[in-house]
C-alpha cells in the first residue's frame, strides 16, 4: 500500500448485533434437517412445566418415538436427572447467569447427544420469557409454555416471545376450578401479538389434553 | 439479562473487525442501531456498557444509539402504520396481521477507527509490523 491513510476510518459495518448466534443457528437447524430431526425450543416462566410436559411426553410416547432432551438450567440438574429418570437420552448445559440458551450451546450439546435421524429433540430453555425470544437455536418450532397460574396478560407483557412462538401450551388447566383465569383473555391478548399461534390446553401432571400434543408432535415431524 | 450477552457480541464483533485490520486501530465511536422492536432495553445497554466494554477494544469509544421507530403494514387492507407494540392493531381495519417493516433492526451500524500505526497520530507505533492482511 503507497497512498497514505488517513488516520481515521469509518467502517460502516451494517453487522446485525446476533449475527454469530443466527449462522451457527442455521447450522443446528441444517443438521436437523438432514435427518429429519423435530426440534423443539420450550419456552417459559420458570415453572409453568416445561420439565413436567417432557416428563409425561417421555413416559407416554418414548416407546414409540426417539426422543433426546437438551436441558439449559442455570445451576442445578435437576431437570436433567428428572429426564434421565423418564428413560431419555439428555445433555445438560448450565448457563450459570446466562439467563438463556444460545446455539452454540446447542450445537456442543448436539454433537454429545447424536440424535438419531427421525428423533425429536427437545430443548428446554432457561425459565425465562425475555431473553430466550432473542436467540435463535436452531429449532424447528418455538413452543411457548404458560400455565394458568400466570396472569392472562402475559403475552402482551413479553410480547417478543409469544410473537416469536409457533404454539402456545397452555398448562395445569387441572387447577382451573381453583382459579380465576379467563383462557379466551389469554387467546386474546396472544392472538392480538401473534395471530397465527396455535395453542394447546394441557395438564401435564393429570394428563389432560395429552393426546393433542401428541398428535401435534407427529405432524410437525419431517417425516409426517 | 441479555443486554450483556448482545454487548459481548458487540465486542466479539469489534475486536475481530480490528484484527481483520492488523490490531492497528483504536475505536474512537461506536453506532448501533436498536429497534423499538427488537426487545432491546437501550437504557440497559447503557447502563451496563462501562463496566462491560473495560479492558477492550470498546474501552475508550463513544457510544452512540441510533433508535428506529417500529413502522408496520396491514396484510388485509395494505394501510402504512407506526407502530410501538407488536400488538398494536392497523388503525384502519384494526387486523392484527401486520408485517414490521421496520423497527426490528438490532446492528452495529458503523465504528470510527484511529489508526494507531500512523505517525501523524499520538502512538508512533512499529510503522512496519506485520499488517498486511488480507
Ligand atoms: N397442578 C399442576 N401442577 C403442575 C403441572 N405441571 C407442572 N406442575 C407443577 O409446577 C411446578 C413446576 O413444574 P416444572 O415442570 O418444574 O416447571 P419448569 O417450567 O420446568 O420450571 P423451570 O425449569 O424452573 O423453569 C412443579 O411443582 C410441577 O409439579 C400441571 O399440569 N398441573
Ligand atoms: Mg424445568
Ligand atoms: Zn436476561
Ligand atoms: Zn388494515
Amino acid at each position: 500500500m503507497t497512498a497514505p491513510e488517513p488516520s481515521k476510518t469509518l467502517v460502516e459495518l451494517e453487522r446485525d448485533i446476533l449475527d454469530k448466534n443466527n449462522r451457527l443457528a442455521e447450522r443446528n437447524r441444517g443438521f436437523f434437517e438432514a435427518r429429519d430431526i423435530l426440534a423443539l425450543n420450550l419456552v417459559s416462566s420458570p415453572g409453568s412445566g416445561k420439565t413436567a410436559l417432557l416428563e409425561r411426553t417421555l413416559t407416554d410416547i418414548g416407546g414409540k418415538i426417539n426422543f433426546a432432551v437438551i436441558e439449559g438450567d442455570q445451576q442445578t440438574s435437576r431437570d436433567a436427572e428428572r429426564i434421565a429418570a423418564a428413560g431419555s437420552a439428555v445433555v445438560q448445559i448450565n448457563t450459570g447467569k446466562g439467563c438463556h440458551l444460545e446455539a452454540s450451546m446447542v450445537h456442543d450439546a448436539i454433537r454429545q447427544l447424536q440424535p438419531e435421524g427421525n428423533s425429536v429433540v427437545m430443548i428446554e430453555n432457561v425459565g425465562n420469557l425475555v431473553c430466550p425470544s432473542l436467540f435463535d437455536l436452531g429449532e424447528s418450532k418455538r413452543v411457548v409454555v404458560i400455565s394458568i397460574t400466570e396472569g392472562e396478560d402475559k403475552p402482551i407483557k413479553y410480547p417478543d416471545m409469544f410473537r416469536s412462538a409457533d404454539l402456545c401450551v397452555i398448562n395445569k388447566i387441572d387447577l382451573l376450578p381453583y382459579l380465576k383465569f379467563d383462557l379466551n383473555a389469554l387467546r386474546d391478548y396472544a392472538l392480538q401479538v401473534n395471530p397465527k399461534l396455535e395453542f394447546l390446553e394441557v395438564s401435564a401432571t393429570v394428563g389432560t389434553g395429552m393426546e393433542a400434543w401428541y398428535q401435534w408432535i407427529q405432524q410437525a415431524r419431517p417425516s409426517a | 439479562m441479555h443486554e450483556l450477552s448482545i454487548i459481548h457480541s458487540i465486542i466479539e464483533t469489534a475486536s475481530s473487525e480490528l484484527a481483520r485490520r492488523g490490531n492497528r486501530h483504536q475505536i474512537e465511536e461506536i453506532t448501533l442501531k436498536i429497534g423499538e422492536l427488537a426487545g432491546i432495553e437501550t437504557d440497559s445497554i447503557i447502563f451496563l456498557w462501562s463496566a462491560a466494554v473495560e479492558r477492550t477494544p470498546l474501552e475508550n469509544a463513544v457510544l452512540n444509539i441510533e433508535h428506529i421507530p417500529g413502522k408496520a403494514r396491514c396484510t388485509e387492507c395494505q394501510q402504512e402504520f407506526q407502530i410501538a407494540q407488536f400488538y398494536d392493531p392497523c388503525p384502519k381495519c384494526q387486523s392484527h396481521f401486520i408485517e414490521i417493516l421496520a423497527g426490528e433492526e438490532l446492528q452495529i451500524a458503523s465504528l470510527i477507527l484511529e489508526d494507531t500505526a500512523n505517525p501523524e497520530s499520538k502512538m508512533p507505533g512499529p510503522a512496519l509490523a506485520s499488517t498486511h492482511s488480507r
